[in-house]
């Protein structure tokens, strides 16, 4: 089986997964755990949507 | 003479006794064993969805498995994130998936999947260790 996504996509898989293992593992309570999993997925995406805008404007 | 013997703290975890390297090598070797194996049932489930699928997801994009014995340095790097992940890669090798001769794009970001999965596999069996010897709550 085939998976093509679209590169978005990829982002938000790719952060998705690596904000619940870093949220496990780099904090000890659940609470924490959910906190910190969000920060990462929210830096992960705001980061690659900040680094898409500044190519486009390098390229343009 | 004063004997140093270290009394775990107030609160602290007390380590307990028998083999402390079974959760990192039941956790390299399948994610979130290691987690498992201490009763965390919720961390190991949520350990091996999410490194199974990311692995997975790769090797569906057709990501690539590093070989061991190319000569290339950048190779053996992604030999060494690839591994990681245990039986995952082991399992792919068997089966002979990840060859990585299609040149899309999402083959490459297939490619980095499998490697940071298998990194990620190694940051949570460190992680079941530090639970395991009581340095983690």
């Amino acid at each position: 089986m085939i998976f093509t996504p679209s590169h978005f996509t990829a982002v938000l898989l790719f952060a998705l997964f690596a904000s619940i293992v870093f949220a496990i593992t780099q904090r000890s309570n659940t609470r924490a755990m959910v906190r910190y999993g969000l920060f990462c997925f929210a830096m992960f995406v705001v980061s690659v949507i900040a680094a898409s805008w500044l190519m486009y404007f390098i390229r343009h | 003479m004063a004997s140093k013997v270290q009394v775990p703290g107030k609160g602290e975890a007390e380590p307990r006794s028998g083999f402390v390297f079974l959760p990192l090598i039941a956790g390299w070797l399948v994610p979130g064993a290691g987690h498992a194996l201490q009763k965390r049932w919720g961390r190991a489930a949520l350990l091996f969805l999410s490194i199974t699928s990311m692995f997975s997801l790769g090797l569906m994009m057709q990501g690539k498995l590093y070989m061991p014995n190319t000569g290339d340095v950048l190779d053996m790097l992604g030999f060494a994130g690839d591994f990681g992940a245990g039986l995952l890669y082991v399992a792919g090798r068997a089966l002979d998936l990840g060859h990585g001769a299609v040149q899309v794009a999402t083959a490459d970001y297939g490619t980095k999947f499998i490697v940071v999965s298998g990194l990620l596999n190694v940051i949570s069996a460190v992680d079941a260790h530090n639970i395991r010897v009581g340095r983690k709550p």
